[in-house]
């Protein structure tokens, strides 16, 4: 409950600092289990799109992030442990036994959505990185995910890379039509395929 | 509250009720056959008045403050929107944060402080003198100067150019919107009370000096009663009701100059003024809205505090042609960015800029009339 009211407050507060308009093109908010992509330039990324959602499908979906940032701090502990119930990925030590992949698909269970950064790291400027694999093994072991791409216009401007206070800019947080990973597509042309499926969002 | 601001607040609402009803019913009546486009202009056109409207009389209602708040939110919006469509790099970013969080808020606070003894009689200034040059000198150039100090030199004098040209029209003009309420306004001249104190003070004036005690004491009571009366006329809440019907009246002058233009440029004669920019802006469009927003300034004359109704009429004139000249600025800039609307807040209806770019344009220069008015003769 009190998890609940905190994170129905965040997101208001990110709705309305962020300006975000939100579109679905082709696709509709949904509680079922979905891999929502989408491009990084920023740290609030995922606090953006978490709270583009709607409440119900919100409190089932978890972004995937970086340890070393979100357990910097017992505010952002606080909010990516008890708030966004983040899923939080060391990028400093690599286990053998587990990749991250598969602690995501342990973690999601049958029940949670998932928000990932296919870029890996922030981009510098509004173009948008290569793809890392995570999303194909992810979408290999589970095929059964929606994989829901999005755009998320003007981050880069509202906090660059390197900075620290915010700027009040508009966002636009862009949702596409679910894909999904065709039976023996390859790596490469699926990864350049989701990657083009978030720029289609950019230009529409 | 006094019985004109009700009947210019209420009237207003009721109008808006009406407009309203209309929508709802030209809505169901779809054998009449009018255009559905047109009725869905209509209907987001009255929405967008409820949102001005509304939250406008509730704050002038509510106090100075608040409504200086109020106009301080407006042109936070407005200023993203207008940064959002405007390119800047990474480099512009720490400017950009002293404009948003500093500069815009101060400029308002400074206005807050207008008429405030503590503040302005220890520096023998007026809050006028500060908010007046603070964005224009100050702000204008400190921008470029955090801009250089980032090192970035790219178009330098174009971002530069566009971040103060933002901050001017989004925060400094429009703040001269609710800087109205800050006048000084000489006291008002109220007929029913004006001839009572000047037979008062000339029977005071006839008294000769040697008289009886009784007399005295009678003249000093006489004239305590005409101190009580010339201080009702100065009475703070008066001048407020004064000052929150002349907001309002300005307020609504702009938005009905913006709404006669539209409506006049429906007549089947069109002569586009500038077609390269706005095809739908009309002389038929501009000469109208003259036209009519000067007569309704004339009709409304009585809840200004205008001496004579010609200098509401003619501030209405003045300002039918300054929301022009501000909603085709804007459109300009928007075509050069290649956008419709500057933003999604009132759904389909553009952005907050949309709505008060006349508003901004129109602010400064109905201060300056109001000033020059009420101080003449």
């Amino acid at each position: 409950m009190e998890t609940n009211i905190a994170g129905g407050i965040l997101a208001l507060v990110a709705r309305f600092l962020s300006g975000a308009s939100v579109r679905w093109i082709d696709c509709h908010p949904d509680p079922c289990q979905r891999v929502y992509f989408a491009n990084h330039t920023s740290h609030l990324d995922a606090v953006v799109l978490w709270s583009a959602l709607p409440p119900d499908v919100r409190a089932l979906t978890r972004p995937v992030a970086a340890k070393d940032y979100w357990m910097g701090g017992p505010i952002r502990r606080y909010l990516s442990r008890e708030v966004f119930n983040a899923l939080l990925i060391d990028r400093t030590e690599i286990k053998v036994h587990e990749s991250p992949v598969d602690l995501m698909i342990r973690e999601i269970g049958h029940r949670y959505s998932l928000i990932v950064f296919p870029e890996g790291g922030r981009s510098l400027g509004p173009d948008i990185g290569e793809f890392k694999s995570g999303l194909y093994y992810l979408s290999k072991k589970r095929p059964d995910l929606e994989l829901i791409p999005v755009h998320i216009d003007n981050m880069n401007r509202i906090l660059p890379r390197g900075e620290v206070l915010p700027v009040p800019m508009l966002t636009c947080v862009t949702f596409g039509p679910p894909m999904w990973l065709e039976r023996k597509e390859p790596k490469v042309k699926f990864l350049a395929r989701a990657r083009e499926a978030v720029i289609r969002l950019k230009e529409s | 509250m006094d019985v004109l601001t009700l009947g210019l607040f209420g009237g207003v609402l009721v109008m808006l009720g009406i407009a309203t009803a209309v929508v709802r019913y030209l809505k169901r009546r779809t054998d009449l056959g009018l255009d559905p486009a047109i009725i869905e202009t209509f209907r987001l056109r009255v929405w967008a008045w409820w949102l001005l409207f509304a939250p406008l009389a509730g704050a002038l209602l509510a106090g100075p403050m608040l409504s200086i708040l109020l106009f301080l939110m407006i042109s936070f919006w407005a200023l993203r929107e207008f940064i959002t469509l405007t390119p800047t790099r990474p480099a512009d970013h720490r400017a950009l944060f002293w404009v948003f969080f500093i500069c815009t808020p101060l400029q308002y606070v400074f206005l807050m402080l207008a008429g405030r003894e503590w503040f302005e009689r220890p520096l023998n200034i007026t809050a006028y003198d500060i908010y007046s040059i603070f964005i224009p000198v100050y702000a204008f150039l400190l921008i470029p100067a955090r801009i250089a100090f980032s090192g970035d030199s790219k178009r330098f004098l174009e971002r530069t150019a566009k971040i103060q040209a933002g901050l001017l029209i989004c925060v400094y003009c429009l703040s001269y919107a609710p800087a109205l309420l800050t006048l000084e306004l000489p006291p008002e001249e109220t007929p029913a009370i004006q001839p009572a104190i000047g037979t008062d003070e000339g029977e005071v004036a006839e008294v000769p000096p040697a008289y009886e005690e009784e007399s005295v004491s009678e003249m000093i009571q006489i004239e305590n009663l005409a101190e009580a009366a010339q201080a009702e006329i100065n009475l703070p809440h008066q001048a407020v009701g004064r000052k929150r019907r002349l907001l309002f009246f300005f307020v609504l002058i702009v938005q009905l100059a913006d709404a006669c233009q539209y409506l006049w440029s429906q007549i089947p004669s069109r002569h586009p003024i500038v077609p390269s920019i706005s095809p739908a802006r009309t002389w038929e469009g501009l000469l109208g809205s003259a036209a009519t927003v000067t007569l309704i300034g004339a009709a409304l004359s009585g809840v200004t505090p205008f001496a004579h109704w010609w200098q509401a009429a003619f501030a209405s004139f003045v300002v039918s042609l300054t929301a022009f000249g501000g909603g085709l600025t804007m459109s300009a800039i928007k075509r050069d960015r290649g956008v419709k609307d500057y933003g999604t807040l009132i759904e389909g209806h553009g952005g907050v800029l949309d709505r008060i770019d006349s508003l901004c344009f129109s602010a400064p220069v109905f201060f300056h009339l109001t000033y020059f008015f009420v101080n003449w003769g």
